[in-house]
């Protein structure tokens, strides 16, 4: 029975692996591998018909595959490959409902693209109940070429949502920062690309080091590190036009920037009073309060979900374990006991889930912490695990990983079954950070 | 550990007390404002010009070091850390004109944030050594850079040993 699994699983692994060369064609900015790690099957079973399209073509990935890369690498849908399938529907109307029961796709999804002006397409869906025959859901969209693959990942979102019950989160952004190595020296990009990695554009360029991008509540704006001015600085960026403001140039370390869930404050670390400690700037009166009172490194704060409180990572113990604080520094209470490194922590939108980076022999992976029950479940085990960031649904853990000796993106489920390399064509990739929901506009 | 590295610490104080008192008569003075009047223009033209290190006699070896290594997660300095600390206090500490940077820097291992931080408690120790011994705050300057900026790029011991360092840099 396992061996099968497991042979089940690697054909899985090596379908979507074909599935996706297809990209290869085009001037694709990441390559995407998926692995599938544990317990097949346990997912929900879809078919993603590949959509038909009417007009002038367009370089890129079919929306089909968009679709299906996102609800895979979720790891809560097994998605079945298009080899199996008996028909090629593009409407409901065309299915033949039998067909679809016969290789156990429980929902299936069909769609058209047609062209309606010039660079401008028409998308249509359906997600349809395999056993009762009826349409669960239907949208369309009537875009420019360059928003298809956005479309893609909102009928992810939508799909998502009506099989699971919660919000789909592939519709989203992250930041990260690359690292360009030359003869001049090293390059420092901070990017900002869709969920899946593409579409990355520069909006930060420097010759010094940058870290610890942070997410605005709203998406608007980037909280981040620069040592452009040879030290560590905080800058607040707009990402609409750029325009940027240093609030944090202390003496000393200025680093870990987090905005409050409210927007209205940003939690950070400054050495100004001679050790590294946790304070709070009120971003509207530019008010600043220290939290942390401790001669250990107090590092790493992020705000709970309700904004009342924080945990960060301290060294007080001897070594680095995570800490919960109230969010006026007091009621200061430990969380981690298990392991002898434990940093970088934060907290999914339900509160009941923390991702962390712990050592274990000599590994750093990623681990979730469940605040409940307390249950500690180690999501990777690759070497130099760093920086994870949950998706806004918490049902996925962005995390920055090392092969090769290169820094490279991976996504993993929030249960581990399902990991995900984004891997950049160009330099080292390193402190992804995962955006809150995109509002609509 | 802490204790070997208090007495060490204490022993060379108490030697180099001594020895820059004589060293003080062999010098000629640097410095401006002996007749208690205060220039203009300190920046340019007054110092070292250029070759610190090698007018030293006594510590040439440590001084020529400027690179200070520590243990995985640890800002302690060791017996031959703390030697090479001292050689640039001392040195510093008769040269008041002098300012230096001290950069922190750690290995890979552990998340960027927290090696921020442990790249300034680095710095800072060998901060606390200079001061200690006579070196003005205001020469000094504490820098950390973390894992941000490694000198050697394994990921093995042999790179991580290398990164794990405070840089010593004298200013202009």
């Amino acid at each position: 029975m396992l061996k099968n699994m497991k042979f089940i699983n690697m054909k899985k692994t090596a379908a979507l692996l074909i599935f996706l060369t297809g990209l290869m064609a085009f001037p694709a900015h990441a390559v995407l591998t998926i692995e599938i790690t544990k317990g097949v099957d346990i997912g929900i079973p879809i078919a993603i018909v590949p959509f038909s399209w009417k007009g002038a073509a367009v370089a890129g990935e079919s929306m089909s595959n968009i679709i299906e890369a996102d609800l895979t690498r979720s790891g809560r849908f097994d998605s079945i490959p298009s080899t199996d399938f008996l028909q090629q529907p593009h409407t409901a109307k065309q299915v033949r409902f039998k067909d679809w029961r016969l290789i156990k796709a429980d929902n299936l999804v069909v769609g058209t693209i047609e062209q309606s002006g010039a660079g401008t397409y028409r998308v249509k869906f359906q997600l349809l109940d395999i056993y009762t025959g009826k349409t669960l859901t239907g949208y369309q969209y009537n875009v420019q070429s360059s928003k298809l693959r956005n479309i893609a990942h909102q009928i992810s979102d939508i799909i998502y949502e009506k099989l699971t019950g919660e919000k789909g989160a592939f519709n989203t952004k992250i930041a990260y920062v690359t690292v360009e190595k030359s003869k001049k020296g090293r390059r420092f990009l901070l990017q900002v690309a869709d969920s899946d990695g593409f579409s990355p554009q520069t909006i930060l360029d420097s010759h010094q080091p940058l870290m610890s991008p942070a997410w605005s509540p709203d998406a608007r704006k980037l909280a981040y590190v620069s040592f452009e001015k040879k030290r560590s600085m905080i800058y607040i960026q707009r990402l609409a036009d750029g325009k940027r403001e240093n609030v944090a140039s202390f003496k000393g370390i200025n680093s870990a920037p987090a905005f409050s869930p409210d927007g209205t404050k940003l939690a950070f670390v400054s050495s100004k009073e001679g050790n590294t400690e946790i304070y709070v700037l009120d971003l509207r009166t530019r008010a600043i309060k220290r939290l942390t009172h401790h001669h250990g490194i107090d590092t790493e704060p992020s705000w709970m979900p309700n904004g009342k409180g924080l945990v960060f990572t301290s060294s007080r113990s001897g070594q680095a374990q995570i800490y919960r604080m109230n969010a006026d520094g007091s009621g200061v209470k430990r969380l981690t006991y298990s392991g002898k490194y434990n940093a970088r922590p934060s907290v999914s939108a339900d509160g009941k889930l923390m991702v962390m980076i712990s050592r274990g022999n000599g590994l750093f992976h990623v681990a979730t912490l469940n605040l409940r029950n307390k249950e500690l479940n180690k999501l990777t085990s690759t070497l130099l695990d760093e920086s994870p960031s949950f998706a806004p649904n918490g049902r996925m853990v962005l995390y920055a990983s090392e092969q090769n000796n290169k820094g490279v993106l991976a996504a993993v489920s929030s249960d581990g079954r399902v990991r995900q390399t984004l891997r950049f064509l160009q330099g080292d990739v390193r402190e992804p950070a995962w955006s809150p929901y995109l509002r609509r506009q | 550990m802490k204790n070997t590295s208090k007495l060490i610490l204490i022993a060379l104080l108490a030697g180099m007390v001594a020895v820059s008192g004589c060293n003080k008569k062999t010098r000629k003075a640097e410095g401006v404002g002996m007749d208690g009047v205060s220039t203009s223009g300190t920046g340019a033209g007054f110092g070292p010009d250029g070759q610190p290190l090698g007018d030293w006699q006594g510590s040439g070896d440590l001084l020529s070091q400027t690179t200070i290594h520590f243990a995985y997660d640890s800002s302690e300095l060791d017996a031959d850390s703390l030697a090479i600390a001292e050689a640039h206090a001392k040195f510093l500490s008769e040269n008041s004109s002098i300012t230096v940077v001290l950069e922190g820097h750690a290995d890979e291992r552990g998340t960027r944030e927290y090696n921020l931080a442990l790249g300034e408690r680095r710095a800072q120790s060998v901060v606390d050594v200079f001061v200690a011994l006579g070196v003005s705050a205001a020469n000094i300057e504490n820098v950390s850079y973390g894992e941000e900026n490694p000198v050697a790029e394994g990921h093995d011991e042999s790179a991580w040993h290398l990164n794990r360092r405070v840089e010593i840099r004298y200013g202009r």
